[in-house]
């Protein structure tokens, strides 16, 4: 089970990189799907026995994640004409390079960390860390608005495979909270992105400094 | 029961709001609301509920320390927000008002989250909810201000689950079976992981305190309070961020449990001395008076944060301060949206005179403005008051000699703009739109009993009110 765990992991790790280096955007988002997608199934593979709400959080996660967001980014993309991530904060390369000495350090970071027996041969942990790091230099790194919600997502399925350490201590009630949170707070960023390039016919943060001192 | 009934009655007033068929009916179902959960948390303040250990939410001292603040901030604020918007009737208001009830409902719902998750949902859910309050305005400046709330709102939000995971699996690796009531988790003490306890509180004091904007997590909060209704500024700064305080509170009582109290304390000190700084400086510079409000608002985070490092006498005096703050702020946020609206504009630039234009919202402004920099005899001077006499009984020297510079910086700050905004002759557009703007007894009066609350507090705190704070400082340092 670890094996086959610690496949879909890596190559959720593998896709961070894959948006780092990224100068199209719908690269960029696609990279997102497949990896929402990809921790989507993890759940399944860490309960022993089937369970009926592990199935469905599984289900939701996919939808969300792989579907209806990505759907939504690419609509946004679209109306605003963006195909390209033109003259990021962070360049590509600078921005690779970091993803990959972070990705590195989180692995070293998780050996000195305590953890239970049974995660501690897993990727979990690097796998989250490494998310992490890697939405927040999209975050940073980005000058679309786009790309920093791809960046965002990152972060957020971070945080996701982090949770999955605690699956089956926690009562469910807080984990399907959690998932329906989440898919909340994605929507109304979808429907912000919606509305800013009706406000500004262009999704480029540059262009939002009205607002400072 | 009583106690959900905060939750759910304002939740219920949320939904009815959708369903209301009248515009210019559907605004009173705020103060109808407002009034109930206010007669609620205050009978609840007098007479409080048993609450069993295990519960998920329950009016416990620590919500009954600070919920009825908010309450009786929400009613002002929507009693204001009945006149407030009949004159924006160009804007639809059924998203307005639903999403403030709900707001309230979240807010009871958080004060009195006891689990460590319920506790993430419910602030998560009110950060969300603010959203369409945010852009009510409809400009393209209120939506790069909601932009900016929701990129910087949803990464704390996002760092505060991260750290609510790495408590619980602190439990988890300490033996616990996966209760993540506060309860449970203090109970269990010394047995949590340390590093994982370490990891948790950072991320958990990023994460609640970018929600209660302690700098350099601060950056949404001018520009969120400069653009949105004066009302919904009153809101965040007075209710929504001290929901995110008493999340930090709980969360502070278990990392205290678990041994590492000292880090907390030092890092809560640290956080709140620089809040303040970045605050004064930014006060001293800032041209536009509503988001000197918001800076403000940092700097009070700041002193509320500082207040909780310095153990149980400065916990006391952080409580006192919550109720102080909330209540100045909510008379400063009203007056200033009323100065702002008959002015047309907000800088210092734009913007004198005010004092005979509005000269009664402009007065309220004033005395506010003294109230909020500290001066007698109004709330917020006892309670900095208290706060300086911890510090130096706790030997924190340095601490307050910076905290009494920041404050005296606040001042002129504050002083600079207030008095060139009120002072002078009116601008000639000012005075024909001041004749046309009426200051409505609707709009006034809020705010004046806000101040006038404000005032007594000061003068003479009401005994339950200084026994809820006592029980509440009680339940945060247990005594052994």
């Amino acid at each position: 089970m670890n094996s086959s765990l610690n496949l879909l992991i890596g190559l959720a790790m593998g896709l961070n990189l894959l948006a780092l280096g990224g100068s199209r955007v719908p690269q960029v988002i696609r990279a997102v799907a497949v990896q929402g997608i990809v921790l989507g199934v993890l759940p399944l593979l860490l309960e022993h026995d089937f369970a009926w709400m592990v199935a469905l959080v599984s289900v939701v996660t996919v939808l969300v994640k792989g579907f209806l967001i990505p759907g939504l980014l690419h609509r946004a993309m679209r109306a605003a004409k963006i195909e390209r991530e033109i003259d990021p904060f962070i360049g590509f390369v600078p921005s690779l390079l970091l993803g990959a000495g972070g990705t590195i350090a989180a692995v070293a970071a998780a050996r000195m960390l305590p953890l239970l027996p049974e995660h501690a041969g897993t990727l979990l942990v690097p796998g989250a860390l490494a998310s992490i790091f890697t939405g927040f230099i999209l975050l940073i790194g980005r000058a679309k608005a786009i790309s920093q919600v791809c960046g965002y997502l990152i972060l957020e399925n971070g945080i996701y495979l982090f949770g999955l350490l605690l699956i089956h201590s926690t009562p469910l009630l807080v984990e399907s909270g959690i998932l329906l949170d989440l898919t909340v707070g994605v929507f109304v960023i979808g429907i912000i992105v919606d509305r800013i390039q009706r406000a500004f016919d262009s999704l480029d943060t540059r262009k939002l400094t009205v607002l400072r001192e | 029961m009583r106690e959900l009934l905060l939750i759910l009655v304002p939740l219920a007033g949320a939904a009815l709001a959708v369903v209301w068929p009248s515009e210019r009916t559907r605004p009173w179902l705020m103060p109808a609301v407002g009034a109930v959960h206010t007669v609620l948390a205050l009978w609840l303040l007098v007479d409080p509920p048993q609450v069993s250990p295990g519960v998920w939410f329950g009016f416990d001292p620590i919500a009954r320390a600070v919920l009825p603040a908010v309450s009786i901030l929400f009613l002002a604020c929507a009693a204001y927000g009945v006149s407030y918007l009949r004159i924006r009737t160009e804007r639809p208001n059924r998203v307005f008002v639903a999403t403030l009830l709900a707001i309230l409902g979240l807010l009871s719902a958080g004060h009195q989250a006891r689990h460590l998750g319920m506790l993430w949902i419910t602030t998560e859910a009110v950060t969300l909810t603010a959203v369409p309050l945010l852009h009510f305005n409809n400009t393209s400046r209120a939506f790069e201000a909601t932009w900016k709330y929701l990129l910087v709102g949803g990464t704390g939000i996002a760092l505060s689950l991260l750290g609510s995971f790495c408590l619980g699996y602190a439990s988890v690796r300490g033996g616990g079976n996966g209760d993540l009531t506060f309860v449970a988790l203090t109970a269990q003490g010394p047995l949590l992981s340390r590093p994982w306890v370490l990891i948790a509180w950072v991320f958990l004091l990023v994460g609640y305190g970018t929600k209660m904007g302690l700098a350099p997590m601060h950056t949404w909060k001018p520009d969120a309070y400069g653009e949105a209704p004066s009302i919904v500024g009153a809101m965040l700064a007075g209710g929504v961020t001290t929901v995110a305080f008493t999340a930090l509170l709980r969360v502070r009582a278990v990392i205290t449990a678990a041994g590492e109290g000292q880090a907390a304390d030092r890092t809560l000190l640290a956080i709140g001395l620089f809040s303040m700084l970045v605050a004064v400086l930014f006060l001293l510079g800032t041209r536009d008076f509503k988001r000197m409000l918001a800076y403000s608002s940092v700097e009070h985070m700041g002193i509320l944060v500082i207040g909780a490092a310095l153990g149980p006498a400065g916990m006391w005096a952080a409580f006192f301060h919550v109720w102080s703050n909330s209540l100045t702020k909510g008379a400063l946020f009203l007056s200033a949206g009323n100065i702002r609206r008959a002015a047309g504009a907000r800088t210092v630039d734009e913007v004198r005179g005010m004092s005979s234009v509005t000269p009664q919202s402009a007065a309220i402004f004033v005395a506010g403005m003294f109230a909020v920099t500290a001066c007698p005899p109004f709330g917020p001077f006892f309670s900095e008051l208290r706060i300086v006499r911890a510090a130096i009984d706790t030997g924190h020297i340095a601490a307050t000699a910076m905290f009494l510079g920041c404050l005296l910086f606040a001042f002129f700050g504050l002083t600079r703009l207030v008095f060139s905004v009120v002072d002078g002759r009116p601008r000639a557009v000012q005075k024909a739109e001041g004749r046309r703007i009426k200051e409505k007894a609707g709009v006034i009066i809020p705010p004046l009993v806000l101040m006038g609350i404000s005032l007594w507090l000061g003068l003479a705190t009401p005994q339950v009110l200084r026994g809820a704070w006592t029980d509440a400082v009680a339940q945060l340092f247990p005594t052994p």
